[in-house]
Protein backbone atom coordinates (compact mmCIF):
# COMPACT_ATOMS: atom_id res chain seq x y z
CA UNK A 1 0.00 0.00 0.00
CA UNK A 2 2.80 2.40 0.61
CA UNK A 3 3.98 3.34 -2.90
CA UNK A 4 0.87 4.22 -3.89
CA UNK A 5 0.34 6.34 -0.66
CA UNK A 6 3.30 8.03 -1.61
CA UNK A 7 2.36 8.24 -5.31
CA UNK A 8 -1.13 9.49 -4.23
CA UNK A 9 -0.57 13.17 -4.92
CA UNK A 10 1.40 13.22 -7.97
CA UNK A 11 -1.78 10.60 -9.53
CA UNK A 12 -4.30 13.22 -8.44
CA UNK A 13 -2.33 15.99 -9.53
CA UNK A 14 -2.01 14.62 -12.97
CA UNK A 15 -5.83 13.53 -12.82
CA UNK A 16 -7.21 16.95 -11.62
CA UNK A 17 -4.94 19.10 -13.69
CA UNK A 18 -4.00 16.72 -17.01
CA UNK A 19 -6.47 13.92 -17.60
CA UNK A 20 -9.67 16.04 -16.48
CA UNK A 21 -8.63 19.22 -18.78
CA UNK A 22 -8.04 16.61 -21.73
CA UNK A 23 -11.48 14.78 -21.26
CA UNK A 24 -13.24 18.49 -21.60
CA UNK A 25 -11.00 19.40 -24.24
CA UNK A 26 -12.50 16.56 -25.89
CA UNK A 27 -15.84 17.15 -25.16
CA UNK A 28 -15.87 20.45 -26.42
CA UNK A 29 -13.63 19.52 -30.07
CA UNK A 30 -17.36 18.34 -30.92
CA UNK A 31 -18.91 20.83 -30.01
CA UNK A 32 -19.51 24.27 -31.52
CA UNK A 33 -18.07 26.12 -29.08
CA UNK A 34 -17.72 30.04 -29.49
CA UNK A 35 -15.77 32.30 -26.70
CA UNK A 36 -17.87 34.56 -27.79
CA UNK A 37 -21.52 32.87 -27.57
CA UNK A 38 -20.74 30.56 -25.05
CA UNK A 39 -24.40 28.92 -25.16
CA UNK A 40 -22.82 27.07 -28.24
CA UNK A 41 -20.75 24.85 -25.82
CA UNK A 42 -24.03 23.02 -25.71
CA UNK A 43 -24.33 22.71 -29.23
CA UNK A 44 -22.75 18.90 -30.11
CA UNK A 45 -21.86 18.12 -33.75
CA UNK A 46 -20.24 15.36 -33.46
CA UNK A 47 -16.94 14.55 -34.96
CA UNK A 48 -18.09 17.97 -37.80
CA UNK A 49 -14.80 19.95 -35.85
CA UNK A 50 -12.26 17.19 -37.11
CA UNK A 51 -14.18 16.33 -40.84
CA UNK A 52 -13.76 20.66 -41.01
CA UNK A 53 -10.14 20.36 -40.26
CA UNK A 54 -9.34 16.86 -42.63
CA UNK A 55 -10.91 19.25 -45.17
CA UNK A 56 -9.32 22.40 -44.86
CA UNK A 57 -5.82 23.03 -47.17
CA UNK A 58 -4.61 25.54 -44.28
CA UNK A 59 -4.65 22.72 -41.49
CA UNK A 60 -2.94 20.35 -43.78
CA UNK A 61 -0.24 23.15 -45.09
CA UNK A 62 0.56 23.58 -40.97
CA UNK A 63 0.68 20.23 -40.40
CA UNK A 64 2.83 18.94 -43.02
CA UNK A 65 4.89 21.73 -42.26
CA UNK A 66 5.09 20.92 -38.53
CA UNK A 67 6.51 18.03 -39.46
CA UNK A 68 8.87 18.83 -41.64
CA UNK A 69 10.14 21.20 -38.95
CA UNK A 70 10.48 18.55 -36.50
CA UNK A 71 12.67 16.04 -38.65
CA UNK A 72 15.03 18.36 -39.92
CA UNK A 73 15.56 20.26 -36.36
CA UNK A 74 15.62 16.99 -34.47
CA UNK A 75 17.93 15.50 -37.41
CA UNK A 76 20.64 18.35 -37.41
CA UNK A 77 20.04 18.88 -33.70
CA UNK A 78 21.14 15.07 -32.81
CA UNK A 79 23.91 14.73 -35.65
CA UNK A 80 25.58 18.50 -34.39
CA UNK A 81 25.44 16.77 -30.97
CA UNK A 82 27.53 13.90 -31.62
CA UNK A 83 29.61 16.00 -33.18
CA UNK A 84 29.94 18.18 -30.42
CA UNK A 85 30.20 15.25 -28.18
CA UNK A 86 32.95 13.78 -30.20
CA UNK A 87 35.16 16.88 -30.29
CA UNK A 88 34.74 17.37 -26.78
CA UNK A 89 35.78 13.85 -25.55
CA UNK A 90 38.82 14.22 -27.86
CA UNK A 91 40.04 17.18 -25.91
CA UNK A 92 41.85 16.99 -22.95
CA UNK A 93 42.67 19.77 -21.23
CA UNK A 94 39.52 22.26 -19.83
CA UNK A 95 37.04 19.49 -20.70
CA UNK A 96 34.82 20.54 -18.01
CA UNK A 97 34.64 24.19 -18.76
CA UNK A 98 33.80 23.54 -22.62
CA UNK A 99 30.84 21.88 -21.00
CA UNK A 100 29.79 24.30 -18.90
CA UNK A 101 29.96 26.64 -21.89
CA UNK A 102 28.21 24.23 -24.04
CA UNK A 103 25.00 23.93 -21.82
CA UNK A 104 24.50 28.32 -22.27
CA UNK A 105 21.69 27.66 -24.61
CA UNK A 106 20.28 24.97 -22.71
CA UNK A 107 19.25 28.17 -19.41
CA UNK A 108 17.14 30.21 -22.34
CA UNK A 109 14.13 30.56 -22.02
CA UNK A 110 12.60 29.55 -25.82
CA UNK A 111 10.57 32.97 -25.93
CA UNK A 112 14.40 34.48 -25.36
CA UNK A 113 15.87 32.87 -28.05
CA UNK A 114 13.18 33.30 -30.21
CA UNK A 115 13.68 37.27 -29.29
CA UNK A 116 17.43 36.50 -29.22
CA UNK A 117 17.15 35.65 -33.31
CA UNK A 118 14.76 38.30 -34.04
CA UNK A 119 17.15 40.70 -32.90
CA UNK A 120 20.09 38.99 -34.77
CA UNK A 121 17.81 38.38 -37.92
CA UNK A 122 16.00 41.67 -38.39
CA UNK A 123 16.61 43.01 -41.92
CA UNK A 124 17.49 46.70 -40.59
CA UNK A 125 19.64 46.80 -37.64
CA UNK A 126 20.09 42.80 -36.81
CA UNK A 127 23.90 41.91 -36.60
CA UNK A 128 23.50 39.19 -39.16
CA UNK A 129 23.21 41.29 -42.03
CA UNK A 130 25.74 44.49 -40.73
CA UNK A 131 28.05 42.14 -40.87
CA UNK A 132 27.08 40.82 -44.68
CA UNK A 133 27.38 44.06 -45.27
CA UNK A 134 30.04 45.48 -43.34
CA UNK A 135 31.78 42.52 -45.59
CA UNK A 136 30.66 43.52 -48.72
CA UNK A 137 29.02 40.05 -49.54
CA UNK A 138 25.76 41.83 -49.71
CA UNK A 139 24.12 45.15 -50.61
CA UNK A 140 20.69 45.13 -49.57
CA UNK A 141 18.84 44.37 -46.91
CA UNK A 142 18.24 40.43 -46.81
CA UNK A 143 14.75 39.92 -45.51
CA UNK A 144 15.63 37.26 -43.24
CA UNK A 145 12.10 37.20 -41.08
CA UNK A 146 10.04 38.77 -43.77
CA UNK A 147 10.81 36.27 -47.05
CA UNK A 148 8.53 33.26 -46.02
CA UNK A 149 11.32 30.33 -47.25
CA UNK A 150 14.35 32.56 -44.89
CA UNK A 151 11.20 32.93 -41.95
CA UNK A 152 11.92 29.14 -41.97
CA UNK A 153 15.62 28.64 -42.18
CA UNK A 154 15.36 31.21 -39.19
CA UNK A 155 12.89 29.85 -37.29
CA UNK A 156 14.73 26.03 -37.75
CA UNK A 157 18.40 28.10 -37.16
CA UNK A 158 16.73 29.48 -33.76
CA UNK A 159 15.14 25.81 -32.58
CA UNK A 160 18.50 24.06 -33.39
CA UNK A 161 20.91 26.29 -31.56
CA UNK A 162 18.51 26.13 -28.55
CA UNK A 163 17.95 22.60 -28.16
CA UNK A 164 21.46 20.85 -29.76
CA UNK A 165 22.76 21.11 -26.68
CA UNK A 166 20.79 18.73 -24.89
CA UNK A 167 21.74 16.23 -27.03
CA UNK A 168 25.61 17.14 -26.84
CA UNK A 169 25.55 16.83 -23.00
CA UNK A 170 23.89 13.55 -22.65
CA UNK A 171 25.70 12.03 -25.65
CA UNK A 172 29.03 13.04 -24.12
CA UNK A 173 27.59 11.55 -20.56
CA UNK A 174 27.29 8.20 -22.93
CA UNK A 175 31.12 8.85 -24.41
CA UNK A 176 32.31 9.30 -20.57
CA UNK A 177 30.15 6.17 -19.28
CA UNK A 178 31.99 3.86 -22.65
CA UNK A 179 34.47 1.01 -21.46
CA UNK A 180 37.98 1.71 -22.64
CA UNK A 181 38.73 -1.66 -23.15
CA UNK A 182 36.59 -2.98 -26.13
CA UNK A 183 37.89 0.29 -28.11
CA UNK A 184 41.25 -0.53 -27.23
CA UNK A 185 40.93 -4.76 -28.33
CA UNK A 186 39.47 -3.50 -31.87
CA UNK A 187 42.41 -1.76 -32.77
CA UNK A 188 44.68 -3.91 -31.77
CA UNK A 189 42.69 -6.11 -33.96
CA UNK A 190 43.14 -3.91 -36.84
CA UNK A 191 39.85 -1.44 -36.80
CA UNK A 192 40.03 1.85 -38.09
CA UNK A 193 38.66 4.71 -36.33
CA UNK A 194 35.48 4.65 -38.20
CA UNK A 195 34.79 0.64 -37.88
CA UNK A 196 35.80 1.60 -34.07
CA UNK A 197 33.09 4.25 -34.20
CA UNK A 198 30.46 2.50 -36.65
CA UNK A 199 30.54 -1.01 -34.75
CA UNK A 200 31.44 0.17 -30.80
CA UNK A 201 30.65 3.75 -30.07
CA UNK A 202 27.87 4.37 -32.03
CA UNK A 203 25.58 1.03 -30.20
CA UNK A 204 26.77 1.97 -26.73
CA UNK A 205 25.36 5.45 -27.85
CA UNK A 206 22.22 4.60 -29.22
CA UNK A 207 20.48 4.14 -25.15
CA UNK A 208 21.65 8.16 -24.48
CA UNK A 209 20.48 8.82 -28.01
CA UNK A 210 16.95 7.65 -27.07
CA UNK A 211 16.68 9.69 -23.67
CA UNK A 212 17.37 12.50 -25.37
CA UNK A 213 14.42 11.72 -28.01
CA UNK A 214 12.48 11.10 -24.87
CA UNK A 215 13.36 14.09 -23.48
CA UNK A 216 13.49 16.38 -26.11
CA UNK A 217 9.73 14.89 -27.61
CA UNK A 218 8.26 15.83 -24.19
CA UNK A 219 8.97 19.74 -25.16
CA UNK A 220 8.76 19.87 -28.88
CA UNK A 221 6.11 22.07 -29.08
CA UNK A 222 8.18 24.63 -27.16
CA UNK A 223 9.17 25.75 -31.05
CA UNK A 224 5.78 27.93 -30.73
CA UNK A 225 7.11 30.50 -28.16
CA UNK A 226 9.31 30.81 -30.64
CA UNK A 227 7.37 31.31 -33.61
CA UNK A 228 5.08 32.92 -31.76
CA UNK A 229 7.88 36.13 -30.46
CA UNK A 230 10.46 35.41 -34.52
CA UNK A 231 6.77 35.97 -36.75
CA UNK A 232 3.71 35.08 -35.11
CA UNK A 233 3.33 32.93 -38.00
CA UNK A 234 3.44 35.21 -40.58
CA UNK A 235 4.14 36.27 -43.61
CA UNK A 236 0.63 35.02 -44.56
CA UNK A 237 0.83 32.25 -42.83
CA UNK A 238 3.91 30.57 -44.55
CA UNK A 239 5.64 29.67 -41.07
CA UNK A 240 2.51 28.56 -39.79
CA UNK A 241 2.79 25.51 -37.08
CA UNK A 242 0.33 23.12 -35.61
CA UNK A 243 0.46 24.95 -32.32
CA UNK A 244 0.77 28.07 -33.87
CA UNK A 245 -2.49 27.71 -35.56
CA UNK A 246 -4.10 26.33 -32.38
CA UNK A 247 -3.68 29.69 -30.57
CA UNK A 248 -5.03 31.63 -34.03
CA UNK A 249 -7.48 29.88 -34.01
CA UNK A 250 -8.60 29.78 -30.23
CA UNK A 251 -7.89 32.68 -28.80
CA UNK A 252 -7.70 35.29 -31.64
CA UNK A 253 -10.57 34.25 -33.73
CA UNK A 254 -12.58 32.54 -30.38
CA UNK A 255 -13.26 29.40 -32.31
CA UNK A 256 -12.75 27.29 -29.29
CA UNK A 257 -14.15 23.68 -30.57
CA UNK A 258 -12.32 24.22 -34.13
CA UNK A 259 -8.89 24.37 -31.87
CA UNK A 260 -9.72 21.94 -29.45
CA UNK A 261 -10.13 19.17 -32.41
CA UNK A 262 -6.73 20.56 -33.35
CA UNK A 263 -5.40 20.49 -29.77
CA UNK A 264 -6.51 16.95 -29.69
CA UNK A 265 -4.87 15.71 -32.87
CA UNK A 266 -1.23 17.42 -31.46
CA UNK A 267 -1.72 15.88 -28.48
CA UNK A 268 -2.25 12.61 -30.07
CA UNK A 269 0.72 12.84 -31.90
CA UNK A 270 3.28 14.14 -29.40
CA UNK A 271 2.43 11.18 -27.13
CA UNK A 272 3.13 8.92 -29.68
CA UNK A 273 5.99 10.45 -30.88
CA UNK A 274 6.96 9.86 -26.88
CA UNK A 275 6.01 6.59 -26.26
CA UNK A 276 7.89 5.43 -29.56
CA UNK A 277 11.09 7.03 -27.98
CA UNK A 278 10.29 5.99 -24.78
CA UNK A 279 9.66 1.69 -25.51
CA UNK A 280 12.73 1.84 -27.80
CA UNK A 281 14.42 3.23 -24.78
CA UNK A 282 13.10 0.72 -22.75
CA UNK A 283 14.32 -2.23 -25.71
CA UNK A 284 18.09 -0.65 -26.04
CA UNK A 285 18.50 -0.50 -22.06
CA UNK A 286 17.31 -4.21 -22.09
CA UNK A 287 19.99 -4.93 -24.56
CA UNK A 288 22.40 -3.41 -22.46
CA UNK A 289 21.09 -5.27 -20.01
CA UNK A 290 20.67 -2.82 -17.43
CA UNK A 291 17.20 -3.44 -16.67
CA UNK A 292 16.62 -4.86 -12.69
CA UNK B 1 68.69 18.05 -34.86
CA UNK B 2 65.79 16.43 -34.07
CA UNK B 3 64.72 12.67 -33.93
CA UNK B 4 61.36 11.27 -35.58
CA UNK B 5 59.94 10.44 -31.94
CA UNK B 6 60.15 14.06 -31.22
CA UNK B 7 58.81 15.42 -34.51
CA UNK B 8 55.57 12.86 -34.02
CA UNK B 9 55.30 14.23 -30.43
CA UNK B 10 55.41 17.83 -31.92
CA UNK B 11 52.64 17.04 -34.36
CA UNK B 12 50.52 15.62 -31.90
CA UNK B 13 51.18 18.44 -30.01
CA UNK B 14 49.91 20.42 -32.67
CA UNK B 15 47.13 18.44 -33.54
CA UNK B 16 45.49 18.92 -29.63
CA UNK B 17 46.21 22.43 -29.97
CA UNK B 18 44.21 22.81 -33.58
CA UNK B 19 41.68 20.34 -32.03
CA UNK B 20 41.06 22.04 -29.21
CA UNK B 21 41.00 25.70 -30.92
CA UNK B 22 38.61 24.35 -32.87
CA UNK B 23 35.76 23.63 -30.22
CA UNK B 24 36.60 26.62 -28.48
CA UNK B 25 35.95 28.61 -31.59
CA UNK B 26 32.43 26.14 -31.90
CA UNK B 27 31.76 26.90 -28.36
CA UNK B 28 32.19 31.00 -29.21
CA UNK B 29 29.94 30.75 -31.73
CA UNK B 30 27.54 29.02 -29.81
CA UNK B 31 27.77 31.65 -27.47
CA UNK B 32 27.91 34.57 -29.50
CA UNK B 33 24.31 35.00 -30.18
CA UNK B 34 23.35 35.77 -26.41
CA UNK B 35 26.48 37.65 -25.86
CA UNK B 36 25.34 39.84 -28.40
CA UNK B 37 22.38 40.72 -26.85
CA UNK B 38 23.82 40.91 -23.34
CA UNK B 39 26.34 43.40 -24.76
CA UNK B 40 23.05 45.43 -26.05
CA UNK B 41 21.33 45.46 -23.18
CA UNK B 42 24.42 48.00 -21.77
CA UNK B 43 24.33 49.90 -25.13
CA UNK B 44 21.89 52.87 -25.26
CA UNK B 45 19.28 52.50 -27.83
CA UNK B 46 20.21 54.80 -30.38
CA UNK B 47 23.69 53.04 -30.78
CA UNK B 48 22.05 49.45 -31.78
CA UNK B 49 19.77 51.37 -34.55
CA UNK B 50 23.10 53.04 -35.59
CA UNK B 51 23.00 52.89 -39.36
CA UNK B 52 26.54 52.32 -40.52
CA UNK B 53 26.99 49.93 -37.54
CA UNK B 54 28.56 50.88 -34.54
CA UNK B 55 30.47 47.60 -33.91
CA UNK B 56 32.60 48.56 -30.86
CA UNK B 57 30.16 49.97 -27.91
CA UNK B 58 30.78 53.17 -27.56
CA UNK B 59 29.37 53.74 -24.40
CA UNK B 60 28.38 51.69 -22.05
CA UNK B 61 25.32 52.37 -19.95
CA UNK B 62 23.00 50.93 -17.35
CA UNK B 63 20.35 53.80 -18.53
CA UNK B 64 18.10 50.91 -20.19
CA UNK B 65 17.35 48.91 -16.85
CA UNK B 66 16.75 51.83 -15.21
CA UNK B 67 14.50 52.70 -17.41
CA UNK B 68 12.18 49.38 -17.27
CA UNK B 69 12.33 49.19 -13.44
CA UNK B 70 10.67 53.24 -13.87
CA UNK B 71 13.76 55.01 -12.45
CA UNK B 72 14.36 58.10 -14.58
CA UNK B 73 12.45 60.77 -16.13
CA UNK B 74 11.95 58.63 -19.26
CA UNK B 75 10.01 55.53 -18.28
CA UNK B 76 8.92 52.76 -20.01
CA UNK B 77 5.66 51.56 -19.10
CA UNK B 78 6.03 48.32 -18.85
CA UNK B 79 5.95 46.83 -14.80
CA UNK B 80 8.81 44.74 -15.09
CA UNK B 81 9.06 44.69 -11.22
CA UNK B 82 5.67 43.10 -10.87
CA UNK B 83 6.23 40.61 -13.69
CA UNK B 84 9.68 39.87 -12.04
CA UNK B 85 7.73 39.21 -8.28
CA UNK B 86 5.04 37.04 -10.01
CA UNK B 87 7.43 35.00 -12.33
CA UNK B 88 9.45 34.40 -8.91
CA UNK B 89 6.45 33.91 -6.76
CA UNK B 90 4.73 31.35 -9.14
CA UNK B 91 8.42 29.30 -10.28
CA UNK B 92 9.08 29.35 -6.63
CA UNK B 93 5.98 27.77 -5.48
CA UNK B 94 5.08 25.36 -7.58
CA UNK B 95 8.33 23.88 -7.38
CA UNK B 96 8.28 23.59 -3.74
CA UNK B 97 5.01 21.55 -4.13
CA UNK B 98 6.35 19.61 -7.30
CA UNK B 99 9.25 18.63 -5.50
CA UNK B 100 7.47 17.69 -2.34
CA UNK B 101 5.09 15.50 -4.52
CA UNK B 102 7.72 14.26 -6.24
CA UNK B 103 10.43 13.10 -3.22
CA UNK B 104 7.21 10.72 -2.55
CA UNK B 105 6.86 9.62 -6.14
CA UNK B 106 10.47 9.06 -6.74
CA UNK B 107 11.20 7.03 -3.75
CA UNK B 108 8.15 5.29 -4.26
CA UNK B 109 9.58 4.50 -7.59
CA UNK B 110 13.05 3.50 -6.54
CA UNK B 111 12.67 1.45 -3.78
CA UNK B 112 8.86 -0.11 -4.10
CA UNK B 113 8.01 -3.15 -6.44
CA UNK B 114 4.02 -2.44 -7.22
CA UNK B 115 1.70 -3.82 -9.76
CA UNK B 116 1.26 -1.39 -12.81
CA UNK B 117 4.90 0.22 -11.72
CA UNK B 118 6.35 0.37 -15.24
CA UNK B 119 2.51 1.63 -16.57
CA UNK B 120 2.41 4.30 -14.19
CA UNK B 121 5.79 5.56 -15.25
CA UNK B 122 4.94 5.69 -18.72
CA UNK B 123 1.60 7.44 -17.81
CA UNK B 124 3.16 9.99 -16.08
CA UNK B 125 5.93 10.59 -18.86
CA UNK B 126 3.12 10.68 -21.23
CA UNK B 127 1.17 13.46 -19.69
CA UNK B 128 3.78 15.40 -19.46
CA UNK B 129 4.19 15.22 -23.44
CA UNK B 130 0.96 17.05 -23.75
CA UNK B 131 1.89 20.15 -25.78
CA UNK B 132 0.91 23.97 -23.52
CA UNK B 133 -0.77 25.30 -26.07
CA UNK B 134 -2.67 22.18 -26.82
CA UNK B 135 -3.29 21.97 -22.68
CA UNK B 136 -4.10 25.75 -22.24
CA UNK B 137 -7.71 25.55 -24.15
CA UNK B 138 -9.17 23.45 -22.01
CA UNK B 139 -7.26 24.76 -18.86
CA UNK B 140 -8.67 28.58 -20.47
CA UNK B 141 -12.01 27.18 -20.39
CA UNK B 142 -12.05 25.63 -16.37
CA UNK B 143 -10.21 28.29 -15.07
CA UNK B 144 -12.56 31.62 -16.48
CA UNK B 145 -15.27 29.25 -14.76
CA UNK B 146 -13.46 29.11 -10.93
CA UNK B 147 -12.12 32.43 -11.68
CA UNK B 148 -8.09 31.38 -11.61
CA UNK B 149 -7.45 33.61 -14.78
CA UNK B 150 -4.91 36.09 -14.37
CA UNK B 151 -4.56 34.58 -10.55
CA UNK B 152 -1.12 33.38 -9.54
CA UNK B 153 -2.23 30.16 -8.04
CA UNK B 154 -4.10 29.44 -11.53
CA UNK B 155 -0.62 29.31 -12.84
CA UNK B 156 1.39 27.70 -9.78
CA UNK B 157 -1.88 24.85 -10.10
CA UNK B 158 -0.58 24.28 -13.91
CA UNK B 159 2.78 24.18 -13.59
CA UNK B 160 3.02 21.74 -10.24
CA UNK B 161 1.79 19.38 -12.92
CA UNK B 162 4.02 20.05 -15.76
CA UNK B 163 7.06 20.05 -13.11
CA UNK B 164 6.06 16.65 -11.44
CA UNK B 165 6.65 14.21 -13.63
CA UNK B 166 9.95 15.01 -14.74
CA UNK B 167 11.05 15.80 -10.96
CA UNK B 168 9.65 12.07 -10.24
CA UNK B 169 11.99 11.43 -13.00
CA UNK B 170 15.31 12.65 -11.59
CA UNK B 171 14.76 11.81 -8.27
CA UNK B 172 14.12 8.07 -9.12
CA UNK B 173 17.22 8.30 -10.34
CA UNK B 174 18.73 9.62 -7.66
CA UNK B 175 17.61 7.57 -4.98
CA UNK B 176 18.92 4.38 -6.92
CA UNK B 177 21.95 5.36 -6.80
CA UNK B 178 22.37 4.88 -3.03
CA UNK B 179 22.79 1.32 -2.28
CA UNK B 180 19.25 0.14 -0.46
CA UNK B 181 21.84 -1.79 1.95
CA UNK B 182 22.34 2.04 3.88
CA UNK B 183 18.92 1.74 4.48
CA UNK B 184 18.43 -1.68 5.58
CA UNK B 185 21.59 -1.75 7.72
CA UNK B 186 19.82 1.58 9.42
CA UNK B 187 16.49 -0.58 9.89
CA UNK B 188 18.38 -3.10 11.30
CA UNK B 189 20.17 -1.12 13.91
CA UNK B 190 16.76 0.23 15.14
CA UNK B 191 15.43 2.87 12.59
CA UNK B 192 11.87 2.95 11.19
CA UNK B 193 11.74 3.33 7.60
CA UNK B 194 10.74 6.53 8.33
CA UNK B 195 13.69 7.63 10.16
CA UNK B 196 16.03 5.31 7.99
CA UNK B 197 14.82 7.19 4.80
CA UNK B 198 15.69 11.32 7.12
CA UNK B 199 18.66 10.37 8.47
CA UNK B 200 20.48 8.62 5.76
CA UNK B 201 18.91 8.37 2.10
CA UNK B 202 17.33 12.09 1.68
CA UNK B 203 20.72 13.60 2.95
CA UNK B 204 22.22 11.46 0.34
CA UNK B 205 20.14 12.39 -2.47
CA UNK B 206 20.21 16.18 -1.57
CA UNK B 207 21.94 17.53 -4.20
CA UNK B 208 20.04 16.03 -6.70
CA UNK B 209 17.02 17.02 -5.21
CA UNK B 210 18.42 20.25 -5.34
CA UNK B 211 19.17 19.69 -9.14
CA UNK B 212 15.76 18.26 -9.89
CA UNK B 213 14.43 21.39 -7.89
CA UNK B 214 16.36 23.92 -9.90
CA UNK B 215 15.12 21.85 -13.06
CA UNK B 216 11.44 22.78 -12.38
CA UNK B 217 12.18 26.11 -11.13
CA UNK B 218 13.59 26.75 -14.47
CA UNK B 219 10.43 25.27 -16.37
CA UNK B 220 7.82 27.36 -14.67
CA UNK B 221 10.15 29.76 -15.20
CA UNK B 222 10.98 30.07 -18.61
CA UNK B 223 7.21 29.02 -19.65
CA UNK B 224 5.25 31.30 -22.25
CA UNK B 225 2.76 29.04 -24.17
CA UNK B 226 0.16 28.40 -20.97
CA UNK B 227 1.07 31.92 -18.78
CA UNK B 228 0.62 34.38 -22.39
CA UNK B 229 -3.18 32.54 -22.26
CA UNK B 230 -3.57 32.49 -18.43
CA UNK B 231 -2.33 35.61 -17.09
CA UNK B 232 -3.47 39.28 -18.30
CA UNK B 233 -2.27 42.17 -16.00
CA UNK B 234 0.07 42.74 -13.43
CA UNK B 235 -1.49 40.40 -10.86
CA UNK B 236 -0.25 37.84 -12.66
CA UNK B 237 2.17 38.36 -15.91
CA UNK B 238 5.36 36.32 -15.54
CA UNK B 239 8.53 37.93 -17.23
CA UNK B 240 8.37 35.54 -20.45
CA UNK B 241 4.78 37.04 -21.28
CA UNK B 242 6.17 40.83 -20.33
CA UNK B 243 8.65 40.61 -23.16
CA UNK B 244 5.71 40.44 -25.30
CA UNK B 245 4.98 44.00 -24.26
CA UNK B 246 7.38 45.37 -26.48
CA UNK B 247 6.65 44.26 -29.49
CA UNK B 248 3.20 45.54 -29.27
CA UNK B 249 4.05 48.42 -29.40
CA UNK B 250 4.13 50.55 -32.44
CA UNK B 251 8.41 50.86 -32.57
CA UNK B 252 10.56 48.46 -30.82
CA UNK B 253 12.64 49.45 -27.92
CA UNK B 254 15.59 46.82 -28.18
CA UNK B 255 17.53 47.69 -25.99
CA UNK B 256 14.80 47.21 -23.20
CA UNK B 257 13.61 44.27 -24.58
CA UNK B 258 17.40 43.37 -24.48
CA UNK B 259 17.83 44.41 -20.78
CA UNK B 260 14.92 42.56 -20.09
CA UNK B 261 16.16 39.28 -21.49
CA UNK B 262 19.15 39.81 -19.13
CA UNK B 263 16.88 40.07 -16.12
CA UNK B 264 15.16 36.53 -17.50
CA UNK B 265 18.58 34.93 -17.57
CA UNK B 266 20.65 35.95 -14.91
CA UNK B 267 19.03 33.77 -12.15
CA UNK B 268 19.23 31.06 -14.80
CA UNK B 269 22.39 31.20 -15.26
CA UNK B 270 23.33 31.52 -12.07
CA UNK B 271 20.77 28.17 -10.98
CA UNK B 272 22.01 25.98 -13.47
CA UNK B 273 25.73 26.30 -12.83
CA UNK B 274 25.14 25.27 -9.54
CA UNK B 275 24.22 22.65 -10.13
CA UNK B 276 25.06 21.64 -13.54
CA UNK B 277 27.00 18.42 -12.72
CA UNK B 278 24.05 16.89 -10.70
CA UNK B 279 21.68 17.92 -13.58
CA UNK B 280 23.24 15.99 -16.27
CA UNK B 281 24.07 12.85 -14.23
CA UNK B 282 20.33 12.55 -12.76
CA UNK B 283 18.79 12.37 -16.42
CA UNK B 284 21.35 10.13 -17.85
CA UNK B 285 21.36 7.45 -14.85
CA UNK B 286 17.68 7.59 -14.40
CA UNK B 287 17.01 6.66 -17.99
CA UNK B 288 19.75 4.17 -18.72
CA UNK B 289 19.53 1.81 -15.32
CA UNK B 290 15.49 1.20 -15.54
Amino acid sequence: MTPFLLLLPAILTMLFVVALPLIFSFYTSMTSYRLTRPETIEDFIWFRNYIRLFENPDFWRAFLRTIVFLAIALNAELLLGLGIALLINKITWGQRTLRTIMMFPMMFSPILVGFQFKFIFNDNIGILNNALQSLGLTTQAIPWLVDAKLAMFSIIFAEVWMSTSVFAILLLAGLFAMPRDPIEAAKVDGCNSWQVFRHITLPFLMPFVFIAMTIRSLDVARAYDIVAIMTGGGPAGRTELLWTMIARVGYDNARMGQANAMAYLSTILSIAFTYYFYTKLVAARRYMGGAE
Amino acid sequence: MSTIAERAAIRRRIQAVGLWLATFLLMVIMCLPGLWVVLAAFRPNREILAKPPIWVPQQLTLNNFAKIFGFGSDQVGIPVLAYFTNSMVIAMTSTVIALVIGVGGGYAFARFRFRFKNGLFLGLMLFRAVPGIALSLPIFMLWSRIGLIDAQLGLIIVYVSLNVPFTIWLIDGFFRQIPISLSEAAQVDGCTRWQAFWKIEFPLARSGIAAAGVFAFLTSWNEFALASQLTRTTDSKTLPVGLMDFTAQFTIDWAGMCAMAVIIIVPALILTFLVQKHLISGLTFGGVKG
